[in-house]
This record gives C-alpha cells, structure tokens and sequence, in this order.
C-alpha cells in the first residue's frame, strides 16, 4: 500500500511497515544535542540512566551554538562539562564555538541524510527535512534515551500535503511563504503531523530549510520536502523514498508562490501575520539578521544586495549573524561582508545569536526589533515587553536602511 | 483544597519559563522560582503542591526546553488539562511523569477555584462536585504509572510496545 514520505522513512527505520497512526519504536541515525541542554542530558545518562560507555557515539552530535561564546559562568562550565562528555564518549562530530548552529551543521557538514530519521534536542530540528530526512525536536529525555539505546519511540504521524506552483516574485523569500502557511493554518495547525512539501522544485536547499525551519511553529512533528535534483546535489537519495500515487493525507493545502508578497509576523505571535507594506511606519530599534531559519549565504547575498552603497537609518542597529562558520567564510570571501559593514552593520560570530535573548542582541524594555528568526513570543529575545518582529532578509535590509519596516519592493 | 490555575491558548515554553532563565544560564535549583515569572509573576510565589493548571489549547508550544514541563512539576503542579498539547512539551511531560489530560474546562472552571486532582482517578474535584476526564492512551499510562520514561525504561530495558530488552 501507498505511503507518504514520513511513513517510508519510518517504516525503513522500524524495520516493518508503519501507517500514520502506529506508535514505532524506531533506529534514529542521528541524535544531537546543543550546548543549552547537554549538561542535563549528561545528567540523565550517568545519574538517572547509569549509562557508561555509548553504544553509538558515531551516531550522536553536540554543538555549542545556543550561548556561544560562553557569556558567564555557568554557560561556560556547561561547555566544559559538554567538551568533556564528547571526549571521554568518543563523539567525534562536537562543533565548538564559532562553527555554527546545529541544524546548519547537521546538514552543512552532511551528518544527517535523506530518508534517515534524527532527532534533537531543539525543536527546529525539522528543519532537516529540507534534504528528506525525518528530522524531529524532542526533550532533554528523549535525545538522552536516543543516545543511550540508538533508537526513540514515536507515533507515525498523519500527513497534509503542501502543493507549491508559480514562481516567487523578486524580493519575495521562502520565509513568506512559510508565513502565509502560518497564516492559513494558524500556530496549531499541523499539531501531531508531518507535512510534506511538492512542487519545490524551484526552491533552493537554503529556501527549503527555511520553510521546514518553521513547520515546527505549526506544530508539526516533521517538515519534509520531495527530494528532486537539488536534494540529489547535496546527497544521495534512497531509490525507494519516493513520491507514492495513493499515499494518503490527511489535507492537502495549495499554494500559488507568484501571488505571495513580502510579510511580517507581529508581536508576540507567529501567526499573526501582516503583508509588510501594511506595517509601514513601524519603528525598529533593532534588524537581527541571522539564525537557523534565516542566517544562510543567500539570506546575506539578499540583503547586501538591497543595502549595498547605502547606510542603515540612524538610530538603527543592526546586528549580522552568520549560521554557521562556512557562511561566515564564503560571505568574506565573496564580500558580502564587506557590502554589509560598509551598510553600518556589525557581525557577531556564527551561533544562535540574538534569537534567544541570552547573552547577545537582549532587547531592553519597549525596544523594538526586527528578525529573520522563528519567533517572537513575549520575552524571547528580552524583556517582556519588548517587540519582535518576523520577516526575511530581504525586508530586514529594507527595514534597516529606513529605520521603520518597509517593504523591499518599496527600495529602488 | 487545592487551587486551580487558568490559562489561555498557545502558552508558549517563553512564557513557560524563559530561555534566559533556563538552568543553563543560572542553575537548576533556582528553576522553581522562574516557573511564569514574566507571564504570571503571582505563580511562583503562591503556587502549591496539588494545585492543577487549566489552559487552552496549545499549551506548551514554542521551544523543546525540558526545563519548561520540569519548572511546573517542580511546583508540585498535580496535572494540566488543556484540550491540545502542543507535541514537544506533551512528550516531555510524559517523560517526566506529569499528569496530563486532554481536555477543555476553560468555560466550566474559573482561576482561583478550589478544586482537588488525583490522578489515578482521572477526576478533578471542585465544590460543585467532579468533572471526568478523558485517560491518556494506554502507552502514556504505563510510562506514567512508572513516574516517567527513565524509571520505565530501568525497569523494562526496552520502550513501551517494544518486545525485546534491551541493555547497556
């Protein structure tokens, strides 16, 4: 019988056939976990678990990306516990400070693969669907377990069908895409389900991972998007995962790419999304241009290009956070860089960054910010009454330049 | 008695406990007094042993941060009922053995009402008597009748459906 995507990689990783519905015990080939939980995963595999020796170290990954560098103590004793823990247990694939931020180094560095299934200790893991894995967050509990045993326990999920057609216009990005998503379906939307991305074709893998990013603000247990060529140019797909005529889905949603427009989702709720010409005005104190959804080459490239020979408004800081080390490397060497310093913006190292308003980019009370991160619920990146706005690079760089948010069709 | 808390829809991990309070950034004994410190600064200065979280739907969405679930079930929070989970959260709070109900009660109860919850009775006691609540799946009952996915898998070796042990 027919199958989705997520029920193939399920079934190959439960070793029997699986239907949305079951509950599977199934081989995860890859668990990782960050700088922010190992500490606690540590915990629960030497003193709750008992564990000594890993029986997969080859299969387990640590980042330290979350507070990086450490920013004080106990973060940096964290570190040191996490430095320790990968040693002592044989992890070779640990990415210290200034690497980059897991989810891009999991597929950067090629540790997951399509039609495999990985979890993580942070719930943008997801975003690994861009290549066609079964990628899923999970707690401190679970990733621990996935380390100690090499396998999790989880129930197949149903799936809706997102059809993609037409073309994004210039200065449209994926991340308006995935936000009309978030605005048809709502932050609850694919609670429990697998959604499975057609008609992508035309999508970069870096687009691909921004939408698969944020299927996780659905609610989604997995975010996956047909492999076709571009997949096939980052890694090898298993003959068998493949689109199957009969497969069942529970809703199928369609989307016409050439009628999207730049958008923005308004404070404090993901969902709550506005076209950005309609939020014209809105002053910023803050552009964070960064983070697993959008912290890649083509994000920088898209608003060098809108920032290029201009100035950010005064009054505006803006803040560049490369995803991973290797963007942060071809963006010097390609000058983008440069493009954005000349801009007046200023690079921090590649990490989370400001998303998470621990130790860089905190907003201070009534402070204004906007980012090309993944949420802006109240407090996440500061004080509770600090406002996050949501968007793609390409309306940060135009919301920079004039200091209140502005649609980048609106910049010559 | 007890008390009951009320809450809305979509309580994110944020409002939870925020990441910049997490045990990471300050240590995990301070964790049960940050539980709501910015949404509901009166929670964790009054909330008692047994008292029970009321809430709409989505409750939990946002961030897999385990230290959310664990800041409430250090609180001595009894259950949550809310009529949707948001997935992270509900599989982390099974993990951990916390009480969980899939139910909506935003209409029937009100914040502050006296109300008591055993649940192995699956019955949240208030003045006006009991309202019945839906039990867990199977599976869910079995990690929680173990106090939680750890203390499950010490004693089966293997995840619950699974049929051999399996052992380090």
């Amino acid at each position: 019988m027919a199958q989705t995507l997520s029920e193939q990689i399920l079934s190959h990783a439960a070793g029997r056939e699986v239907r949305a519905g079951d509950l599977a015990v199934v081989e995860v080939d890859r668990a990782m976990t960050i700088d922010s939980i190992a500490p606690e995963l540590i915990d629960v595999l030497y003193e709750q678990l008992h564990v000594t020796q890993l029986p997969h170290p080859e299969r387990c990954a640590i980042f330290v990306d979350h507070v990086a560098p450490a920013s004080n103590l106990p973060t940096a004793q964290g570190q040191v516990r996490a430095r320790r823990f990968a040693q002592a247990q044989g992890i070779n694939a640990f990415y210290d400070v200034g690497r980059g931020i897991c989810h891009q180094l999991m597929i950067e560095e090629h540790l997951v693969q399509p039609g495999t299934v990985a979890v993580g200790s942070d719930s943008h893991s997801t975003t690994y669907g861009a290549i066609a894995a079964f990628g899923t967050g999970m707690g401190t509990t679970d990733v621990a377990l996935a380390f100690a045993t090499g396998r999790t326990w989880l129930r197949v999920p149903e799936t809706v069908r997102v059809d993609l057609s037409g073309d994004l216009a210039p200065q449209v990005d994926a991340k308006d895409i995935v936000l009309r998503l978030l605005s048809l379906v709502r932050a609850d939307g694919f609670t429990y389900q697998a959604v499975e991305f057609h008609g992508a074709t035309s999508l970069s893998l870096s687009s691909r991972m921004t939408l698969c990013s944020m299927t996780t603000e659905m609610g989604a247990k997995a975010g996956i998007v047909v492999p076709d060529a571009v997949t096939r140019q980052h890694a090898p797909v298993p003959d068998w995962l493949e689109v199957q005529d009969g497969a069942v889905y529970q809703d199928v949603i369609t989307l016409d790419l050439s009628d999207i427009e730049p958008l923005v989702a308004c404070p404090p709720r993901v969902d709550s999304v506005a076209p950005a010409r309609q939020l014209a005005g809105v002053h910023v104190d803050q552009v964070y241009l960064g983070t697993c959804t959008n912290g890649r080459l083509q994000d920088l490239h898209a608003a060098a290009a809108i920032l290029d020979g201009r100035h950010i408004a005064a009054g505006v800081r803006m803040i560049v956070v490369p995803a991973s080390h290797a963007v942060l490397q071809a963006a010097t060497e390609d000058g983008t860089l440069a493009r954005l310093l000349s801009a007046g913006a200023t690079i921090g190292p590649p990490g989370c960054g400001a998303c998470i308003g621990r130790h860089m980019g905190v907003l201070g009370s009534g402070e204004v910010c906007f980012s090309t991160g993944n949420r802006n619920f109240a407090g996440r990146m500061g004080a509770p009454d600090a406002l996050i706005y949501l968007g793609s690079a390409q309306v940060a760089a135009a919301t920079a330049l004039r200091g209140v948010i502005t649609d980048p069709r609106a910049i010559d | 008695m007890n008390r009951i808390w009320l809450f809305g829809d979509d309580v994110d991990t944020d409002q939870i406990i925020p990441g910049r309070y997490s045990p990471y950034m300050t240590s995990e004994d301070a964790l049960v007094q940050y539980a709501f410190i910015e949404h509901r600064p009166d929670f964790a200065p009054k909330v008692r042993p047994g008292d029970v979280i009321v809430a709409g739907s989505n409750f939990g969405c946002g961030s897999s941060r385990e230290y959310a679930p664990r800041a409430l079930q250090k609180c001595g929070i009894a259950a949550i009922i809310a009529p949707s989970f948001a997935r992270i959260f509900f599989r982390n709070a099974i993990n951990l053995g916390i009480p969980l109900f899939v139910a909506d009660l935003t209409q029937q109860v009100s914040d502050g009402q006296a109300a008591h919850l055993d649940p192995a009775d699956a019955c949240l006691t208030t003045l006006d008597g009991c309202i019945e609540l839906p039990r867990p799946p199977a599976f869910v009952q079995q990690i929680q009748a173990e106090g939680g996915i750890v203390a499950y898998y010490q004693r089966y070796h293997r995840f619950p459906e699974e049929q051999t042990p399996h052992t380090w």
